[in-house]
């Protein structure tokens, strides 16, 4: 019985009465299940993710064609600066081992080092998924989205993706941006796209050589299905407006679900690196102070340390399901 | 605890190990060799197995040796890691099955082409 109950003599409830059950302190081992419920709370939104991937298995956006930038380079690079973000997460989590190693010897030094290391860390990885998020809301090409929320983008000859200002037409636009001056004093309207769907039209027109291309994935060669110039006037037939770059309600690369999905679990994940660092600059501070040196025990550093560790576990299966497979 | 060993050797032999495997999911990803990305096996690419296994590859070195695992008593591992695979690879059954059936259907009700 005493191992297990709770005794105010041997230290209070917080420590769990000194007692530790698999000789793991109250706070590890609450710890850990903070982390069970938590990788079960990210297993549901990937699960939902996963659900709505299969159900939209012939139409889903090629994530290759989504994430292609890296900053202050211009061109086509798929991948790379999520690899990065993603080397840059397991580094940080090395140093983090590595403090958690060093105070089980006792060495502060070596602590302060690599906690910071780690909170450096932390604080590039937020910064880069921030400026992901950034290139992803700004968009790339622009598309034009149908009356039933289809979205078809625009193809040079090679089949190349176009943006939509290279082919639109100049034609001047009557459309003014809704403000309260102008309009409903409760209703506004974020800034217009850059070109009308007017002019998209008549550009398309204008331009033989430009092709269309639907979300329809041929499943045979992975690649979206192209359409001929007599079938793409038929979609633009039905075209209800342009779109430019990605939010919660629209979303350029295809599927609205997806930048939801981006958004949400992506977000999540960030808040977690962000609650991570402030929790790692706590601990910065009290090892400066020497809090842990005083308490005979790094142990505090090892659990913010399995928190940490998490984070960069889930990225390792967020980084899977939305940018490899 | 100060009697414990150093594991920094170790530490930095999962680190190199880790970068491997993410280098190779990434060379992948980006080269996308038909051959794997193109072949079907139960369900879905052998390209999609690959980086499925490997993920889980990653995550075990990460719960094993920098959340140490290893170090923890028996059954407070099995107690941590044997609900989570459980409840995990229930829910990723089930809600993978019922997203394949509305994929099934929905693409009979979904037209291609317009009038």
């Amino acid at each position: 019985m005493e191992a297990i109950v709770a005794d105010p003599q041997k230290g209070g409830a917080w420590s769990g009465g000194g007692s530790q059950p698999f000789g793991s302190s109250y706070g590890k081992m609450m710890m850990w299940f903070f982390i069970m419920s938590d990788a079960l709370t990210f297993s549901g939104f990937l699960g939902a993710y996963g659900l709505m991937r299969f159900k939209f298995l012939d139409s889903w956006p090629i994530a290759d064609e989504v994430f292609t930038h890296i900053p202050f380079i211009h061109g086509d690079f798929p991948m790379y600066y999520v690899a990065f973000m993603t080397f840059v997460l397991i580094f940080s989590s090395v140093t983090m081992v590595l403090a958690v190693d060093a105070g089980k010897h006792m060495q502060k030094g070596k602590v302060i080092v690599y906690m910071g290391l780690t909170i450096i860390g932390g604080l590039i990885f937020l910064g880069s998924q921030a400026w992901e998020w950034k290139t992803f809301i700004a968009g790339s090409y622009g598309a034009v989205q149908l009356e039933d929320g289809k979205i078809v983008q625009f193809v040079d000859a090679s089949g190349h993706q176009l943006t939509l200002e290279s082919f639109a037409s100049n034609a001047p636009s009557e459309r003014v941006q809704h403000k309260k001056e102008n309009g409903l004093w409760f209703v506004s309207e974020s800034g217009l796209p850059s070109v009308t769907l007017e002019q998209v039209k008549e550009g398309f027109a204008n331009n033989p050589d430009i092709s269309m291309r639907t979300e329809l994935i041929n499943l045979d060669t992975k690649e979206k299905t192209i359409v001929s110039r007599e079938e793409a006037n038929k979609f633009l037939n039905k075209a209800t407006r342009v779109v430019q770059g990605a939010n919660l309600t629209e979303n350029e690369y295809g599927k609205t679900l997806f930048a939801d999905f981006f958004f949400f679990i992506t977000g999540f994940h960030g808040f977690h690196v962000f609650s991570g660092i402030l929790i790692n600059i706590i601990i910065f501070f009290n090892v400066i102070i020497g809090t842990y040196e005083r308490r005979g025990h790094y142990e505090m550093v090892e659990k913010v340390g399995l928190y940490w560790h998490f984070v960069d576990l889930v990225w390792v299966f967020v980084f899977t399901f939305f940018y490899l497979i | 605890m100060s009697h414990a060993k150093s594991h920094t050797a170790l530490i930095w032999k999962v680190f190199a190990f880790l970068s491997l495997v993410t280098i190779v999911e990434v060379f992948l990803g980006i080269v996308k060799p038909a051959s794997l990305n193109l072949t079907q096996l139960l369900g879905t690419s052998i390209l999609n197995w690959i980086f499925l296994i490997l993920t889980l590859v990653k995550a075990y070195g990460i719960a094993w040796y920098f959340m140490h695992l290893k170090d923890e008593k028996t059954w407070f591992r099995r107690a941590i890691v044997w609900p989570v695979v459980f409840l995990i690879s229930v829910l990723a059954f089930f809600v993978l099955y019922e997203g394949d059936a509305l994929g099934i259907i929905l693409q009979e009700w979904t037209s291609w082409s317009y009038n």
